[in-house]
């Protein structure tokens, strides 16, 4: 991601990134399916703040919450954005690669 | 150059030729044609599962490239404004309509990463802003990226508000 909207994010923010708390579904039986995972991974193209205003669009974060994946993306390389079953995790997928995110589905193993 | 928001729309104005001409080039700039790099990075892979991955490509791709397509068209139509010759561009201004906000960053992010793909850059590249001058066809592109980039925090910035929750 851009350094340039690295700085600017990272101004106000301390030096260390937290993890970021994993979204969970939880929907009776469809819980026992093979669980599926949606991650993001980095692309140095993309700018941290269009990445962060897709994941608020796209799953609903607040902004900070969506700043920490982003953060965790840059530094790490890739984040889990929700996990959950199949049929949601491809939409949010889709919906990632609308926004020209470079997004998997995987299954957790 | 100057850039700013008056009422409902984006507004670009003192616009010197060089810049009108980069601004022009945003629909050609999001052809992967010719370059395997930039399709592939355009429609990537969803997942290490060839059974989705073969799903994906038959009903979800063509679903992308019409997405993709519509916001290009809409920010083409949008550069109509600047249509004239190099003499009659100059301190042009192009007015982005607000509702057209969305197209446009998402055809400026097709632009970017095509450009990206096809010369390959480095991410040390992508970050040093401060390459210049432009020498060669490469040096171009690299401005391009980031002047396209700088438009896609500006309009980032306007729709700040605006940012919406995502449908459960």
């Amino acid at each position: 991601m851009s350094a340039v909207s690295a700085v600017q994010l990272e101004k106000g923010s301390t030096s260390t990134v937290e993890a970021p708390v994993r979204e969970k579904e939880t929907q009776g039986e469809e819980e026992l399916d093979v669980p599926w995972q949606v991650v993001v991974h980095n692309d140095p193209v993309n700018l941290m703040s269009y990445v962060t205003m897709v994941f608020q669009r796209v799953f609903g974060y607040p902004r900070e919450k969506a700043e920490l994946h982003m953060l965790e993306v840059h530094h790490k390389g890739r984040s889990i954005l929700w996990s959950g079953v199949r049929e949601p995790a491809e939409f949010y997928v889709q919906q990632l690669h609308g926004y020209l995110l470079l997004a998997t589905l995987e299954k957790v193993v | 150059m100057e850039i700013c928001r008056q009422d409902d729309a984006l507004q670009i104005s003192d616009l010197d030729p060089f810049l009108a001409e980069l601004l022009r080039q945003i629909p050609q700039s999001t052809s992967p044609d010719g370059a395997p790099a930039a399709e592939a990075r355009l429609f990537s892979r969803p997942s290490a599962e060839k059974e989705i991955c073969a799903e994906w490509k038959n009903y979800v791709e063509p679903e992308l490239r019409r997405l993709f397509r519509t916001a290009t068209e809409t920010v083409a139509a949008d550069l109509t404004q600047l249509n004239g010759n190099e003499k009659s561009l100059r301190n042009r201004t192009l007015r982005i309509p607000v509702e057209h906000a969305e197209a446009w960053l998402n055809t400026l992010n097709q632009a970017r990463l095509v450009i990206a793909a096809k010369y390959n850059f480095s991410e040390e590249e992508l970050n040093d802003h401060d390459r210049s001058p432009i020498g060669s066809r490469r040096d171009l592109g690299l401005f391009q990226v980031n002047f396209y980039g700088f438009l896609q925090e500006f309009i980032l910035r306007e729709l700040g508000g605006q940012v919406g929750s995502a449908p459960d």
